[in-house]
């Protein structure tokens, strides 16, 4: 990438705000346009381009499919790379920016390279109550070596009920104690169910008169 | 009595074949006989208010779309991301159907033929029930064109977000579903005039549309005998934290919140007491073990000074440290912060900065001040709600526990002191500076960068 030439703002020398680099050099005037990717140059895995054109006919504008079009190229890819967001904005028909500003505010869109199966440990207050911080540790540091596994804090994940808890490539657990780590993780390398005793779809109702 | 938890645990709930079998879609077939008005005019009786956070009446709410407009939308709010909040979660997980019914009822009621559940990304689970209970629903007929051969048509979406909080806020909500950054728009106007693809917009929580069924199987009337005078019905409680039972509850507003914490949840490990608890989710002004009788509904809790919110119950024991709650919450709302106004994007930063400072002796009594002023100067001062969402509990929280915080502020001020007195960089001198206020060696200091005192 080129480094522009500071344009000084008006009103303002330089030199009153050395270190904000963001302000005197906001814009590259010299650069075109940001352009919607070519279909005839860019390749689109055939399935990847269905399932967002499937997305993309289901509402009223379709640049409303831009959530479910990063999500499929993500699993795709592993994570919003360059190439993936260019890929979804091919078959969206936006630009590649417009893709890439939605994909840094949502934390489940990943900027940057990471293991392909998400562990999500909640961290929030009703989990933390409940010792999360030190689960969250721990998983960390059983994860260190493994490259394959993307163990992130997360906020509070709709489970306080299981608090603490993680969600496992979308799969949630608990309540999690530090000796149910290994285990967790051993079923995530061998794609066996993971901690099937404490997943939250088989847990029952907390309101004993239910079910009257 | 049980209006959601009814039948909850039945094994095959989540079909339709189960669901019909407790009657489920008897009450779509009935309201279906009646007009569109008159659907209205029961919810109106019901007095139901908006189970999401905001406890707005809902047939108020549906009064305020333009009659006849060609385009508009019914948008079903499952984003549920306020921390304690997981009732939403257990519906749409074990009763996919009874939210389908009341959202078709709905949207007949208010004349829109278009709508959307917006499913928070994370809820994996539910969300691939919720599909499969919809492709069962329009097989049968209960969504698609001509409804049972009535006149009513609806198109139904369910959308699946990527993890951010602000997108439970409806206009933040709105922008992620239109295809954007969730930020939330400036309102007025607000959704029922000008909403999702500048239509006008009927935005629900997933209780509240949930609870429409029940209603239309009643009367209005019915259901507004249980309750209290202004907050009236059934509603779920999720409680979590130090409590022996966590878990949804269903209880009629009104009893007192001692039956839920203590009766139900069973209250704190035995030999402990209740600290503090949120009666409304995260967001919600702390109250303390003296507040056990407050009874739980929209208006006590109001008058209690703290609300209802999306009725998530945070209970904390008497061995936690208050500014380890407090460090929660702020920085919870920091990372959540969608940074599109001054106050809640710098408050929040500056708050969990405060009380980092006072976590390692840096800071001063004086800082108390000071991040009640922040707090302050966010209320009131921002697009949307979510900046006072940090201001609120926090504020209270020094307000109720400003003994506790002053202690814990001297104890690490003492730890620290040999670091402070060897002239070791000091956070909060640079803070203190950047404000303009002399620092505590006495003499006003150079202003620094702002970067160094955050
Ligand atoms: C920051 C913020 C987050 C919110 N999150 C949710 C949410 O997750 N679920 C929800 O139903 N309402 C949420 N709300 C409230 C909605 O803005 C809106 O009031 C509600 O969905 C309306 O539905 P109701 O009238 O049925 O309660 C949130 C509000 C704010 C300010
Ligand atoms: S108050 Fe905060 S979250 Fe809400 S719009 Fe402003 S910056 Fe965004
Ligand atoms: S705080 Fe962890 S799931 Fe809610």
């Amino acid at each position: 990438m080129s480094t522009p030439t500071p344009t000084p703002s008006p009103g303002q020398s330089p030199d009153v705000r050395p270190s904000a680099s963001g302000w005197d050099r906001a814009t590259d005037s010299e650069k075109l346009p940001a352009e919607i990717p070519d279909p005839e140059v860019v390749q689109v895995p055939q399935q990847l381009r269905e399932e967002i054109e499937g997305h993309m006919a289901l509402y009223p504008d379709s640049t409303s499919a831009a959530l479910p079009a990063l999500m499929a190229a993500q699993r795709v890819h592993g994570w919003c790379s360059p190439e993936a967001i260019e890929q979804a904005a091919c078959v969206m028909r936006v630009t590649p920016a417009s893709l890439a500003a939605v994909a840094s505010f949502y934390d489940m869109l990943e900027t940057s390279p990471v293991g392909r199966h998400a562990i999500y440990v909640c961290t929030n207050i009703s989990c933390s109550l409940r010792g999360a911080d030190r689960i969250y540790e721990s998983m960390r540091d059983a994860a260190a070596d493994e490259p394959d596994l993307n163990v992130r804090s997360f906020e509070c994940l709709g489970a306080c009920d299981i608090a603490p808890m993680a969600s496992v490539d979308g799969v949630y657990v608990g309540p999690l104690e530090e000796a149910d780590i290994p285990r967790l993780i051993d079923d995530v390398r061998a794609g066996r169910p993971v901690l099937a005793a404490k997943q939250l779809a088989h847990r029952p109702c907390a309101d004993r008169e239910a079910n009257a | 009595m049980k209006l959601l938890l009814k039948n909850i645990d039945e094994p095959g709930l989540a079909t339709r074949a189960v669901y019909e079998a407790r009657g489920g879609y008897e009450a779509l077939r009935r309201a279906l006989t009646m007009q569109p008005e008159q659907v209205h005019a029961e919810i109106e009786a019901s007095g139901l208010r908006g189970r999401g956070g905001a406890g707005f009446a809902m047939g108020k709410k549906v009064s305020f779309l333009p009659k006849g407009a060609p385009h508009k939308y019914l948008v079903c709010n499952a984003d549920e991301s306020e921390p304690g909040t997981f009732k939403d979660r257990e519906l749409m997980q074990k009763c996919p159907h009874m939210l389908i019914e009341g959202l078709v009822i709905a949207a007949y009621a208010a004349g829109i033929a278009e709508a959307f559940i917006y499913i928070r990304g994370e809820y994996v689970l539910q969300a691939d029930i919720l599909d499969r209970a919809l492709a069962e629903a329009r097989e049968a007929g209960y969504v698609g064109q001509r409804i049972l051969d009535s006149e009513h048509t609806l198109s139904l979406v369910v959308h699946r977000g990527a993890g951010a909080y602000i997108c439970g806020e409806e206009t933040g909500l709105l922008d992620s579903l239109e295809g954007k950054r969730g930020n939330p728009r400036l309102k007025p106007p607000f959704p029922a005039i000008q909403g999702l693809y500048q239509g006008p917009t009927l935005i629900n929580n997933v209780e509240t549309l949930a609870t429409v069924p029940a209603i239309v199987t009643m009367g209005g009337q019915e259901y507004a005998r249980l309750g209290t005078e202004t907050s009236k019905g059934t509603k779920l409680v999720s409680i979590s934290g130090h409590v022996q039972r966590p878990g949804n509850y269903e209880i009629e507003l009104g009893i007192p919140s001692r039956e839920i914490i203590y009766g139900l949840a069973g209250g704190p490990p035995d030999g402990r007491k209740v600290k503090c608890w949120f009666p409304g989710g995260s967001s919600a002004p702390v109250l303390t073990g003296d507040d056990l009788d407050v009874p739980y509904d929209f208006d006590s809790l109001a008058k209690a000074g703290t609300m209802l919110g999306s009725g998530a119950i945070i209970v904390a024991d008497d061995a936690t440290p208050i500014l380890d709650v407090a460090m929660k919450v702020a920085k919870f709302y920091r990372h959540e912060s969608c940074g599109k106004c001054t106050p809640c994007r710098e408050g929040t930063n500056w708050t969990v900065k405060m009380l980092e400072r006072i976590a390692v002796g840096e800071a001063t009594p004086m800082d108390l001040e000071i991040m009640a002023s922040v707090c302050e100067n966010i209320i009131g001062n921002c697009l949307c709600v979510l900046g006072d969402a940090m201001a609120m509990p926090i504020g209270s929280i020094i307000a109720k526990f400003r003994g506790e915080l002053e202690e814990t502020m001297q104890a690490a001020r003492l730890r620290h002191e040999p670091l402070l007195s060897e002239g070791a960089h000091s956070g909060a001198d640079a803070a203190l500076a950047a404000q303009g206020a002399p620092g505590p060696s006495g003499a006003p200091q150079p202003a620094g960068p702002y970067q160094e005192a955050l």
